[in-house]
């Protein structure tokens, strides 16, 4: 118990997390990089055709783990700002910082994909569905985490109103979908879900599944890049990092 | 209970001595509900399909617009900071605020709203339920709006950032608000998101309140 606590403080340090992401990041970024490329030359190249969409279902492979990782995001940012709330990390709220404009460039690429993909299929662009509805409430929410970081000048008093307001969200997400449902039209219901038998042709989902796992690996380092960045700058003040710059400048 | 009962009396006291302050919402309401009518035309097809949807946007900014003020000249005077470092739970205090602050936005919005769908002509048997929404809304609308307001106090510019935060949390009520008066257009039922909407409001009597008094205590930051 105590080498995980011990572990736990340890992250919770900038100059510790600093030092030690460094390669983690060059590791996610090649993981990342990897299984997108093989993910998507299979679903791009190998993969069948769909019998009524053609090739154009093959977006697919783009929008839907976008889609899928943007929410991951904000629960994740969501579950930083309970960290920071109950124990006041200072790494937790570097996260939600670095995550939160990640966030929300997934749900964009997600909406512009889903209209790309909307296009042949639908006939239309855009549909006020349930889930493209709620995909685009929760680009609103991180427009809201990301407005509000750079309304508040004192560093603490950020962190800790972009916290509540994460916490705030991440309750009203289900309320939202569930309102949501009020509209429901032309969206086909989930395919992959994990107590059913997938109605995906599994030739399909493979590529699917490897991209989504790119995805999230490429993710994670993207974000851990930005975090890095982030403890930079808030630590710009003290000898390690000055030192860091230093040694950079030569 | 006292510090509720001092915190909404005091409140109410205010907004009945500073009354052009306090007539603000309602002539937005009225305005902007004219605007529409200005901008759809008075189209003897449309403008009633509309108008429930209407009242329930223009009512939605009415109750948002208002609540940018509801901290601000507590924590310009200093009376949030005794507020905060009183002993009895924040919260309550944080209720009575509240509730005088919706008896002279959302309510008045609400009783007007009748009188406002004539105006737009509603057809008349949507004004009922578009009243009873909106009077079981609007509440959730200021409980919302308040952790809003309370996460901008003191930065002096609330407006447009206040809106990007809280409109996102506005939809379902504006959902089930308008959607339950519609239903009753269409001639269904509009038990379901009525009983919906008490549903938000009970959830949010129980949840903001907490969530405003730590962004209140996070406004005092430093």
């Amino acid at each position: 118990m105590g080498s995980i606590k011990d572990a736990f403080h340890r992250m919770g340090s900038p100059r510790f997390f600093y030092l030690g992401s460094s390669l983690w990041v060059r590791g996610l970024y090649v993981g990342g990089i990897v299984s997108l490329v093989i993910g998507s030359f299979w679903g791009l190249v190998l993969a069948p055709p769909d019998k009524y969409q053609g090739d154009s279902f093959r977006i697919m492979y783009m929008h839907v783990p976008s889609a899928h990782l943007a929410e991951m995001v904000y629960f994740a940012c969501a579950v930083a700002g309970f960290v920071y709330v109950v124990w006041r990390m200072k790494m937790a709220d570097v996260f939600i910082a670095a995550a939160a404009p990640v966030g929300a460039i997934l749900t964009s690429l997600s909406l512009v994909s889903g209209i790309l993909w909307g296009m042949p299929t639908w006939g239309t662009g855009w549909v006020w569905d349930m889930r493209t509805t709620s995909v685009l409430v929760l680009l609103f929410l991180f427009f809201g985490l990301i407005a509000l970081r750079q309304a508040i000048p004192r560093l603490d008093r950020a962190a800790y109103s972009v916290a509540i307001l994460a916490l705030v969200g991440v309750v009203n997400i289900p309320i939202i979908k569930y309102s949501v449902v009020w509209f429901t039209t032309l969206h086909q219901p989930a395919s992959i879900t994990f107590v059913n038998e997938p109605t995906i042709e599994t030739s399909m989902l493979w590529p699917l599944l490897v991209n989504s796992i790119g995805l999230y690996i490429f993710v994670a380092g993207v974000i851990l890049a930005a975090m890095r960045v982030e403890v930079l700058k808030r630590e710009q003040a003290t000898e390690w990092v000055r030192t860091i710059t230093r040694s950079m400048q030569r | 209970m006292g510090n509720f009962e001092v915190q909404f009396r005091r409140d109410l006291l205010i907004a009945i001595r500073g009354r052009t302050e306090t007539a603000n919402p309602i002539a937005f309401f009225v305005l902007a509900l004219s605007l529409f009518v200005f901008a759809v035309g008075t189209d003897s097809e449309t403008l009633p399909r509309v108008a429930p949807g209407v009242v329930w946007v223009v009512a939605l900014f009415a109750a948002m617009l208002s609540t940018e003020n509801l901290f601000h000249r507590d924590y310009d005077d200093g009376s949030l900071e005794l507020m905060l470092l009183h002993d009895r739970p924040l919260f309550i205090g944080v209720m009575g605020k509240l509730l005088a602050h919706w008896c002279v936005s959302g309510l008045p919005v609400a009783i007007l709203s009748p009188l406002a769908a004539i105006f737009i002509n509603a057809p008349s048997e949507v004004v009922a339920i578009l009243a009873g929404t909106l009077l079981l809304g609007t509440p959730v609308l200021t409980l919302i709006g308040g952790i809003g307001a309370a996460l901008t106090a003191g930065l002096g510019r609330g407006g447009l950032l206040l809106a990007v935060m809280v409109m996102p949390l506005y939809i379902p009520v504006l959902i089930f608000g308008s959607g339950a008066c519609y239903r009753v257009l269409d001639g269904a039922p509009a038990t379901g998101p009525a009983l919906w909407l008490t549903a938000l409001l009970v959830g949010s009597i129980t949840l903001a309140p907490f969530a405003i008094g730590a962004a209140l205590r996070a406004s005092q930051e430093y």
